[in-house]
């Protein structure tokens, strides 16, 4: 099979509100940096997949907010409604496809122009589910109850996931919440939808990332030293919450499986060196690692612990901070792309980890995980 | 400062109604629970998995259903939640009394869980796995509140 590799990426700094910003400014921001980066002009973009949702972008077709600025006029441009992850996913598929060589995607959200609770509703069926108001914290307090009375895990046991992760942010310029807290200091703050506290919980944010992909045959002709993808899957669980064993994630199971296989990596603990997951609530980041063979289910929090997954840790999980400090939605997962590249190339900065040759880059389509997708990424082809 | 006020532009009132199908299945069932007080669940003919709510295909087996069974009325909770941030309720665009109990019941009979309101009076009663009943509204027009909440009866 042909190969491709991610030669540039770019990122706003996340924000609570951008408010002097458009959806266009933003893209525009991050597509520049992206091109900078490659040490590429637009012209060397021969296709554009941006990522984004009509309902949070309060508007039909919403990639025509960002076309002019992502350099699509007079290329093919196509959407994605999900994750940037996905957005990544369908961009990687046309740099493979043979009709294209290098493929810009976008990720954008804008949480501070909307109400979110309000959009996440929407995410519910209509019939039976959307008039219970329910919406994504409260459908990830359900998860988190459910994951607890199935494991034994308690409340301050994924605090300490937030202490980490805000503790991390500090050393990332590009995130929103950097904070020093202790596992006390969440167990204080306000509870929002038992078991979880505001400091559980990931904010409402803005911002764009943007990627570069591009077929092997031109992946060293620009600046930017190539980072390989190895491996990607995505696999999605039933639609109707209540379908599903809401206290593991047979899906993300699967999507790892599939993406281990494709990058040959038989043991995923011993050759993974370091994990960008989808933390939009502390728990996650324990059901997530377990439910990629990462740790053992149940047993995350005991390894989190014991500081095994610290910036200094034996499994770095999430060194830029994660969801947890800055959480634009649809763009989250590109920026966790973004971040393994920079890691894998040694240009993370202050949050850089020791040894970072293969990755992982996790995102999250749905509420409580009903899609999602993995990414191997290389140092190495 | 005025030129800082006019960096946005808000959409005022203005609303997008819409008008979702019922479908054959939710006509059934919720004229079932309506008129007598019955909930209904659909099995699949190839796995045998009684789904509530009710819809017309089994995903896994990709097939048709259309086999009726009555499930509970009582059931366990599945999982649950207490809401205490306010929120908007969609149905009337007005901000919810917080706290109030969610969660997910699975009925007797039922392979599937159904998302419904709990009953937080005795909070220390909501667990996974607690006893509850459904607790019927006395007007009942044919939607998901023809059941007002679930109660715990352990």
């Amino acid at each position: 099979m042909d190969r491709t590799a991610i030669i540039g990426v770019g990122m706003t700094t996340i924000e609570a509100e951008k408010r002097r910003e458009t959806f266009a400014d933003m893209t525009w921001e991050a597509v520049n940096k992206a091109l900078s980066d490659a040490g590429m002009t637009i012209a060397d973009i021969d296709n554009v997949v941006t990522t984004s949702s009509d309902f949070w972008d309060g508007r039909t077709i919403s990639l025509m907010a960002v076309g002019d600025v992502s350099g699509a006029a007079e290329k093919n441009v196509s959407c994605v409604e999900g994750d940037g992850t996905y957005g990544a996913f369908y961009a990687n598929a046309r740099a493979l496809s043979g009709s294209y060589k290098t493929t810009l995607v976008t990720g954008h959200s804008k949480g501070s122009q909307c109400v979110s609770s309000l959009i996440t509703n929407a995410a519910f069926d209509p019939i039976y589910e959307r008039v219970l108001g329910m919406d994504m914290i409260t459908a990830s307090a359900m998860q988190a109850n459910a994951y607890m009375n199935r494991t034994g895990v308690k409340p301050e046991d994924a605090a300490l996931v937030s202490v980490k992760n805000h503790g991390n942010a500090l050393k990332n310029p590009m995130a929103q919440l950097p904070m020093n807290i202790t596992v006390d200091d969440v167990m204080a703050s306000e509870m929002i939808a038992d078991p979880l506290r505001k400091l559980d919980c990931s904010p409402v944010s803005d911002g764009c990332c943007a990627v570069i992909i591009a077929h092997e045959s031109v992946a060293t002709k620009f600046k930017q030293k190539p980072i390989w993808i190895r491996g990607l899957a995505f696999c999605t669980d039933s639609f109707f919450f209540g379908d599903r064993d809401l206290a593991r994630s047979k899906a993300l199971t699967e999507a790892a499986k599939k993406a281990y296989a494709m990058a040959g990596i038989k043991d995923p603990r011993k050759e993974i060196d370091l994990v960008e997951l989808y933390d939009a609530f502390s728990y996650q980041e324990l059901l997530w690692l377990e439910e990629m063979g990462l740790a053992d289910y149940g047993k995350a929090a005991a390894r989190l612990k014991a500081g095994e997954f610290n910036l200094d840790g034996a499994l770095p999980v999430n060194p830029s901070g994660g969801l947890l400090s800055g959480h634009p939605v649809i763009a989250a997962g590109l920026y966790r792309i973004a971040e393994i590249v920079l890691q894998l190339r040694g240009d993370a900065g202050a949050h850089q980890v020791k040894k970072a040759k293969t990755g992982l880059a996790h995102g999250v389509n749905g509420l409580c995980g009903q899609s999602h997708c993995v990414w191997i990424l290389d140092k190495e082809k | 400062m005025a030129e800082k006020e006019q960096l946005i532009i808000e959409s005022g009132d203005a609303a997008q109604p819409f008008k979702y199908a019922v479908g054959m299945h939710g006509s059934k069932f919720f004229t079932e629970t309506r008129d007598n007080m019955r909930l209904m669940g659909l099995k699949c003919p190839k796995c045998g998995k009684v789904y509530v709510p009710p819809r017309g295909v089994c995903g896994k087996c990709f097939v048709e259903m259309d086999d009726w069974v009555e499930v509970g009325p009582k059931g366990v909770i599945g999982t649950f939640t207490i809401l205490r941030f306010a929120f908007i309720d969609p149905e009337t665009g007005q901000q919810k009394p917080v706290p109030y109990g969610y969660g997910f019941i699975k009925l007797d009979g039922a392979d599937t869980l159904l998302q419904h309101y709990i009953d937080i009076k005795d909070e220390s009663k909501v667990k996974i796995g607690a006893r509850v009943e459904p607790v019927y509204a006395q007007e009942r027009k044919g939607i998901t509140r023809n059941i007002e909440y679930f109660r715990i009866i352990d």
